[in-house]
Formats: C-alpha cells, sequence, structure tokens
C-alpha cells in the first residue's frame, strides 16, 4: 500500500510516520529487521536528519530533501504500481547476473541466472526463511546507526532489498547486478537494504547501478552491507545515474577479515544530490582495500563523498582515490577519514583527492583526515583543486592539437587514473568510452542511460 | 636494535621541564572569580577610557552566552571561570631610570631565562618589552625606536597614549564574538604589547616579548597588537616560559596584525609553558587566537612557530588575505610529550586577486601525547589565481601517542590551484641502521633525523630564535637529541 505523507516538521513526522505504520513495516519482514527498528528509530530520534551543523555532514544538508509530498511504499505491490517499462540494462561484452530493484523492493531476476551452486541471489525477505543463520549472523553488524543518523534511518525503515551469499571456495566469474530503479507517477522516498556475504575464499564482483525512469522527485536512502571473510576477494562498483531531481544517499559498509581483499568504486555520472559514505573496517590482519571513486558533475548537482577507513588491526594496507571533475555549478565535497587504532601496527594507508574546477561557479570542499594511534605506520594523504595544467596544455597545443581536443585529452587522463582501477575489462571499457564522450559533449546525459544508453522516459534536464 | 631504539627514545624524551622556578614577588590581586564588577575593576584599575570599558563590557556580555568550543581533537577538563583570579600586576610599577633599580628578584628570574634585559644583551639588539604576569615591567630601546616613529609599548600604555590608534584597530581582526577565547580575553585582558610601524619604515631590530605566567592561580590574558602601515617591515617575536606549578593555569591570548600596502610582518613565537609533569597533571592550558590581516595590496605575513610547553594547546595563526597578491605563510613545529595535547594550525582565507599562502607544519608526539593539525584553506570565489600549498608531516616516537591531520579546504573558485600532502611516520629503522653504518650511534641518529626532520621550520626563526628553539625541543624531547 502506498502512503502519502506531507513532511514539514522533518523528525517528528517521520516518527509519526513509524510509529503509525509499525505494522506494515513489520509485515513479511525479517524477524531480525523487525528486531533492530525500535533502537533505530530511538537514535533517529536523537540525532535527527543531518544538517550542514553535524560535522560529518558539514557540506551536505539533507533536511531539505526529506522534505516535501513524498510517496512511500509500504507492500512489493505498491512499489511496482505503476511500473508500466520493463527495462534492460546491459553493457556490452559483458555477461552479468541481473537482478532488478524497483523503489527499493526486491522486483524479479532473469529466469536463467544459472548461479554456481550454493550461490543465493535473492530478496532480504525471502533470506529470512532459508538463511535465517546468515542474516541473524551478518545483519546490522557493520553499518553503525549509533554514529549516523542516516543508518539508523535506513534500519528503522527499510523493508527490502538484496540478499547475495557466496559460499566457500566459490569464485564466480561474471559479476551480479543489482539494477536499482526509481521510477511512479509521483515524488517517492524510499528505502533499500542490501546484505552481501562473500564466505571464505570466495569471489564476488558486484556491480550496483542506479538509474531513474521517470522525471518525479525521488529520495533514496540505500544501505549495503558487505561482509568480505577470510581471503575473499570483492568488488563492488556503483555506477549512480539519476536525474537532477534525485537525492540520494548510499551507504556502503564493508567488514573485512584476514587476507581479504575488497575494492569499492563510486562512479557518479550523473545525478542530483549524492552523498555516499563508504566505511571499511578491517578488523583482521593482512587485508587490503582499494577505494575509489569519480565524480563528474555539472548543473546543480551535488556529490558528496564521505569514506571512513578503519584500521582496526596490524598489517593491512589501504588505497584510497577519489577524483572528481565539476562543471556549471556543480558542488562537490570529499571526507576522507583514516583511523589506525592503536596497535594496528605496519600499516600503510595512501589517500588521494583530486578536483578539476571548470567554471566560475563550481565549488570543491575536501576534508581528508589521519587519525593515527599507532607509530610503525606509513600513511599519507593529498588533496588538490586546480585547472588543467597550463604546461601540459600548451605542450599539446605545441604539436598541432587543438584547444578543444587538449582540453578534453587532459580531462580523460585526468578521470582515467580512478577508471584504470576497475578490475572488470569490459566495464573498464565501457565508462572509458562514456566518460571521453561526456568530456566531449556527445551525449545527451539526461535522457538515457549512461552505461547501457538505454532511453530513460524523457527525464528533463532541471 | 628496536630495544635500543626504545630506550633511547625514552631517554630522550623523559627530560624534566628545566625553566620551573616560582619568582617571589608581591603581586596585587583581585579576588577570584569574573563578573561585569570585576571587568569594571580591571578597566578602572588600568585607569582606561570610558570606549576600552565600554568594549570589555560588550566582550564580556557577549561572552555570557557563549559555550566553550568542543570540536577540537582535545581532551579539555572543566574550567570553572569563577576559580581565576583575572587581574594581578607586580605590586609597584616600576618606573626606571636604569638597570640598577629592578627589582633584583626580577632580574634574577630574567637571567635565569636568558632575557637580555643588561648592558651587554642590549648590544644584541634585541627590545625587550618584559611582561611578569601581565603589567609592563620594563621597556629597552624605546628611544632608538621613538626616533624613526615606531611605537613599542604596553598596550596599556597604548590605550592612554595612542587611543585613535587602538580604537581604530583592536578588535578589528578579531572581533570581541569570534571564540569563547576570543570573547573572554577581549573582557579581561590585563597587558599585552602594541607595536605600530609608520610609512616605510623598516625596524631595524626584531621586537621581542618576553612573558612569563608567574603568580599561583592567575590566568593570564595577552593582547597584542600590531599595525604595519605601507611599505614598513617588522619582525617580532614572542617567547615563553613559565615556572612549574601543578595547578592548571589557563591562558587565553590574542594577537591581532594588521598590514598595509606592501608591508611586511614575520611573527615568531617560542612556546614553551610548563607541560605538566609526567602524569600529565597540571599544566598551561593554552587557548590563542592569533589572526593576521593582509589589508593592503602586496603585503605580507609570516607565522612561525615552535610550540614545546603546554599540557592543552589550542591555536590557529591565521591570515586574512584580503589585499591582492598577499602572501601568508605559516611554518609550524609541535612538539607534544608525556601527556601533552595540542590541536593546532592555521586558517588561509584568500580573498584578494593572485593570493598566495604557504603552510609547513611538523608534528612531533612521543610518550602518551596527542598532536593534531587543523587548518582550513578558503579561497573565495574573487579571490583569482590564489594559489597555495600545504605540507603536513608527522612524526611518531612511540607507541602510545597518536597524530592526527585534519585539513580542509573550501575551494569555490576555478583558478585555485590548491594542493594539501601530508605523511605521518616514525622513525624508519632503515634510516637509523643507514647511520649507525656510517659509525654514528642510535642517539646521535634519532637526534640528527629530528633535527633535519624540523629544519624546514626553524630555519625560518630569527637567528637567536633558532638556538632558543633547538634548546626548546631539547628540553621537551630529550637528554641528547640536538
Amino acid at each position: 500500500m502506498n502512503v502519502a505523507c506531507r513532511i514539514i516538521d522533518l523528525q517528528e513526522e517521520y516518527i509519526k510516520l513509524f510509529n503509525d505504520q509499525l505494522p506494515l513495516l513489520q509485515s513479511g519482514a525479517p524477524e531480525k529487521m523487525n528486531s533492530l527498528r525500535e533502537q533505530a528509530i530511538k537514535i533517529f530520534k536523537d540525532k535527527g536528519i543531518p544538517t550542514n551543523k553535524v560535522e560529518d555532514y558539514k557540506y551536505t544538508n539533507l533536511q531539505p530533501y526529506f522534505k516535501g509530498n513524498l510517496n512511500l511504499a509500504f507492500t512489493n505491490e505498491s512499489a511496482h504500481n505503476d511500473v508500466t517499462q520493463h527495462f534492460h540494462c546491459e553493457v556490452p561484452q559483458l555477461k552479468t547476473y541481473n537482478v532488478f530493484l524497483v523503489n527499493g523492493w526486491f522486483s524479479a531476476k532473469e529466469s536463467d541466472l544459472n548461479l554456481p551452486d550454493g550461490v543465493v541471489v535473492c530478496s532480504i525477505r525471502d533470506a529470512a526463511e532459508q538463511h535465517a543463520d546468515v542474516l541473524e549472523k551478518y545483519y546490522g553488524k557493520t553499518a553503525p546507526m549509533e554514529k549516523d543518523a542516516m543508518v539508523a534511518m535506513n534500519t528503522a525503515f527499510a523493508q527490502d532489498g538484496a540478499f547475495i551469499y557466496v559460499p566457500k571456495g566459490v569464485v564466480l566469474e561474471k559479476p551480479i547486478q543489482l539494477v536499482n530503479i526509481m521510477t511512479g507517477s509521483e515524488d517517492r522516498l524510499a528505502f533499500q537494504r542490501n546484505l552481501i556475504v562473500a564466505d571464505e575464499n570466495s569471489q564476488l564482483k558486484v556491480m550496483l547501478c542506479d538509474h531513474t525512469m521517470s522525471p518525479q522527485k525521488f529520495v533514496v536512502n540505500s544501505v549495503t552491507e558487505v561482509f568480505a571473510n577470510e581471503s575473499s576477494v570483492f568488488d563492488v562498483y556503483n555506477l549512480q545515474n539519476q536525474h537532477n531531481l534525485t537525492t540520494q544517499v548510499a551507504g556502503i559498509y564493508v567488514h573485512q577479515k584476514r587476507n581479504s581483499n575488497i575494492l569499492t568504486n563510486n562512479l557518479t555520472l550523473h545525478s542530483g544530490i549524492t552523498r555516499n559514505n563508504i566505511r571499511v573496517t578491517m578488523d583482521d590482519e593482512n587485508c587490503e582495500s582499494h577505494v575509489y571513486g569519480l565524480y563528474l558533475s555539472d548543473k546543480n548537482q551535488h556529490v558528496d563523498n564521505f569514506t571512513f577507513i578503519d584500521h582496526a588491526k596490524p598489517h593491512c594496507e589501504s588505497f584510497e582515490l577519489f577524483k572528481g571533475v565539476m562543471d556549471d555549478s556543480a558542488t562537490a565535497a570529499f571526507t576522507g577519514r583514516v583511523l589506525v587504532q592503536k596497535d594496528a601496527q605496519q600499516t600503510n594507508a595512501y589517500q588521494s583527492n583530486n578536483n578539476l574546477l571548470l567554471t566560475q561557479n563550481a565549488k570543491i570542499n575536501s576534508k581528508p583526515q589521519l587519525e593515527i594511534y599507532a607509530d610503525d605506520v606509513k600513511c599519507s594523504h593529498g588533496a588538490t583543486v586546480g585547472q588543467l595544467d597550463d604546461e601540459a596544455m600548451f605542450y599539446l597545443r605545441a604539436r598541432g592539437i587543438s584547444q578543444e581536443e587538449s582540453r578534453v585529452l587532459l580531462m580523460f587522463a585526468f578521470a582515467y587514473e580512478v577508471i584504470e582501477k576497475i578490475r572488470v575489462e569490459p566495464l573498464k571499457e565501457q565508462i572509458r568510452g562514456l566518460v571521453e564522450k561526456r568530456f566531449r559533449g556527445e551525449f545527451d546525459k539526461c535522457d538515457s542511460c549512461v552505461v547501457c544508453g538505454q532511453s530513460g522516459s524523457g527525464v528533463s534536464c532541471l | 636494535m628496536a630495544e635500543d631504539q626504545d630506550k633511547i627514545l625514552e631517554e630522550v624524551t623523559g627530560g624534566e621541564y628545566k625553566y620551573g622556578f616560582y619568582t617571589d614577588i608581591e603581586t596585587e590581586f583581585i579576588p577570584k572569580g569574573l563578573s561585569e564588577d570585576v571587568v569594571r575593576i580591571i578597566s578602572a584599575k588600568k585607569n582606561e577610557p570610558e570606549w576600552m570599558l565600554e568594549f570589555r563590557l560588550k566582550a564580556f556580555r557577549h561572552w555570557l552566552k557563549m559555550k566553550a568550543p568542543n570540536w577540537a581533537h582535545l581532551n579539555i577538563p572543566e574550567i570553572d571561570f569563577q576559580d581565576i583570579i583575572y587581574y594581578a600586576a607586580p605590586k609597584k610599577k616600576p618606573e626606571l631610570e636604569s638597570m640598577d633599580e629592578v627589582d633584583p628578584e626580577l632580574r634574577a628570574t630574567f637571567d635565569k631565562l636568558g632575557i637580555p634585559l643588561d648592558e651587554q644583551k642590549m648590544l644584541s639588539g634585541v627590545a625587550v618589552d618584559a611582561v611578569i604576569d601581565s603589567v609592563s615591567v620594563k621597556t629597552t630601546f624605546k628611544e632608538t625606536l621613538a626616533e624613526k616613529g615606531i611605537i613599542f609599548c604596553s598596550i596599556s600604555e597604548a590605550i592612554q597614549e595612542f587611543p585613535d590608534l587602538v580604537k581604530k584597530y583592536l578588535g578589528s581582526v578579531v572581533p570581541h564574538g569570534d571564540n569563547f577565547f576570543a570573547a573572554l580575553n577581549a573582557a579581561v585582558f590585563s597587558d599585552g604589547s602594541f607595536v605600530y610601524i609608520p610609512k616605510g619604515v623598516r625596524c631595524p631590530m626584531e621586537l621581542s616579548t618576553y612573558f612569563r605566567i608567574n603568580a599561583m592561580n592567575t590566568g593570564q590574558f595577552e593582547r597584542t597588537l600590531i599595525v604595519a602601515d605601507d611599505d614598513s617591515y617588522v619582525s617580532y617575536l614572542e617567547g615563553c616560559t613559565a615556572p612549574q606549578r601543578d595547578e592548571n593555569q589557563l591562558h587565553a591570548a590574542i594577537v591581532e596584525i594588521i598590514t598595509m600596502e606592501r608591508a611586511e610582518v614575520k611573527y615568531s613565537t617560542v612556546q614553551n609553558w610548563y607541560p605538566g609533569d609526567k602524569e600529565g597533571k597540571g599544566g598551561i592550558y593554552n587557548f590563542v587566537t592569533k589572526r593576521a590581516l593582509c589589508k593592503g595590496d602586496y603585503s605580507k605575513v609570516m607565522w612561525t612557530q615552535v610550540e614545546t610547553g603546554s599540557a592543552i594547546t589550542w591555536k590557529y595563526p591565521s591570515c586574512i588575505l584580503q589585499g591582492d597578491h598577499s602572501i601568508g605563510e605559516f611554518y609550524s613545529v609541535a612538539v607534544t610529550n608525556n601527556y601533552q595535547q595540542a590541536d593546532t594550525g592555521t586558517k588561509m582565507i584568500h580573498l584578494g586577486k593572485n593570493t598566495r599562502s604557504l603552510i609547513v607544519s611538523k608534528g612531533v608526539s612521543a610518550g602518551r601525547s596527542h598532536n593534531s593539525y587543523r587548518g582550513l584553506v578558503k579561497v573565495s570565489k574573487k579571490a583569482e589565481n590564489a594559489r597555495n600549498f600545504s605540507q603536513c608531516d608527522s612524526l611518531l616516537l612511540g607507541d602510545q601517542c597518536g597524530a592526527h591531520t585534519f585539513p580542509y579546504l573550501e575551494i569555490v573558485n576555478n583558478t585555485a590551484k590548491v594542493e594539501h600532502e601530508a605523511t605521518t611516520s616514525k622513525i624508519g629503522e632503515d634510516q637509523i641502521f643507514y647511520c649507525n653504518q656510517r659509525g654514528m650511534s642510535t642517539e646521535d641518529a634519532v637526534g640528527l633525523i629530528v633535527n633535519g626532520y624540523v629544519k624546514e621550520v626553524i630555519n625560518q626563526l630569527p637567528m637567536e630564535f633558532a638556538v632558543e628553539a633547538q634548546k626548546l625541543l631539547q628540553i621537551s624531547l630529550e637528554g641528547s637529541v640536538g
């Protein structure tokens, strides 16, 4: 059932909404999810939707976006109410296991998934029955709701999402693609809660593709919890491609065990207001983590990447690189907190954030942070803001390359450093081509999916 | 090998505070506590004009509405502002013709600190405005400076003698409502220095204020105002040592600098207040607001600081680069040991066109201390072609200490070039090994490496100060590092 709510006095009304709809929220949802709701709403009540007074949200005031007339689907049917068209998204040369989620609700998987034995891809609601033990063990364990009001809000309201489990020793060759579609004839608010568990010695790649299919205002609060167990290798690529009226708060929370190797790459190619919360907890020795991001924004878009790498145990390494190009009146923010806990000796942590500002009105706020409580560490961070290098420009111009071409070349070279880190070859090629096109201004980014070129439903450029 | 190193580090970091002595001078107190009456008494005692009292009262009323900040990476015990004596002055303000008349005990204190007050030391070319607990005691070289038209006196004197200048500039860079401690200072500041360099004058000597926190339970609220008019230059030195004391002492100072067109001010600080004992007991709380306004085109301000003392340091010397082509520079060494905490850094606010700033910050943490760099580089919309480079390094000596960096970059101009780099590391065993192999003891090697590490900053200090800074680094970190 769809419930329309007019939100003005934020916290109070969300809490009222929660109290009024609690039976609906709980019905059919896994017990584990329901058991955390009360505690979560209490924390949410306490903290409220963050404004820029909250240090961690200093550059993104979320309150205005959570106001207004928003529709919230409390059942799967209502989430699919006015979905008229089918959506297919594919990257040429890339075979993926496709799974669809509509307005935060698990929709369907392609019938011929042919997953290897033991691999589970389903709705988190279904997981409650067959994989209750996994859900019990991992759900809510790494997303810190006591620290972040948005996680608390998600924990209180989320009813569905994807569940992926890869058992011991299984190597998935093809990536699993979770296509998140926001659509409807009304403005919408959606919550989504994913849980991904890669067991010992397994390997898994996940693509999260966010799309909007209709021109309404969408507000999304999603939380993805990832557990990379001993010696597992896990990649997640978050391709964000939404229209300008979308507000997305996307949290990826990764928990690593011994010898695991993870990579997250947030490719924000087009969006309205995007806030990415990325948290990696290295909870055992010899973990390696790669945290990357690329944001290309224009118009009045706003991208805020907030990362937190927690070196809790010794002998771990982390590599972090975020790059952004801001055009028109776009604003971006980056916070990179690296915490090296006491006794996490022999830690290597490298972090870098580079930004290109193309116009007078573009803005960037960068806030790298190192917090170190151990002494045998090598940590560094670097942040730069600038324009294209005059000398490099001159070099190209001197060789007869036009001003515009030189500009595109240099911008592309700048962005390529992040694209290079993609560990799925066809996807890398695809993104490479897209970014180049984007810099050349060759495709209509407002009207189609930047990843697969699929047409949306006449989304206007705002 | 590693054990050796640990032992040496321990020795090196176990040095006791050498300047912990207490001079018994009769001091005039007003009762403990803070109220509007206290502010009035302070103002009356200093025989201040009406506008000054108004300034203080405004600040005090504003302060009442404020809360002590808690955003810093510091663990600050609750401060009882009613348990502090807000005014203490040596009983008789000596008006002296020659050195012989100076209180012998006071002179002995200065001698221990090595302040060049007597004749021979004057030859070293340092004019000293020595402050013991708030009231200026002795000013030297005043005549020489007066010839050039330079004003260098205590701020109380300036309020009496140059009210127009003070009225014009006091609070213009750090307004009374700027922050909690600035408001407190504006309400109760006891004394400080005032410098005015007229147009086109290059100050022939380095101006220096040594001040000490002396009497028991006396918070010191220093206020310094430096105005450099067009085409002038001055190098200002500030150095502090404080006697050993168990009870925490609060220090909330304000330094304001204003530079006009093409003027240059170089402000150097060596801070070695009592850092508390090895268990973290006692020590000075140092909450300082330092800010420079580069008002004129092509003006330049350079902050250099060596912070070795204080139990808690909360200090961000900043530059507002308002004039076109103005330059701000910040060089800092912060050393913390035992239970010391430092949260220090700078703010560079680029407002004018073609402004440049440079930040070099070196932190050294040992023992159980915490050392944070916190800095802001802001480039506003009109600041075309702004340029900033920041380098913040931390060195960790010991596995119980912490080193943190919190830089903020806020850029709203596409012509800006801003770079920030930070590294954190300990002295590598390979580095020590390299030195050992060449016949140096591990102890010398640690010394050499720390010394080399901070050299970039020490080099910016005036010569006399550089020597003292080296000494203070030794006290903070050593027996034999140097």
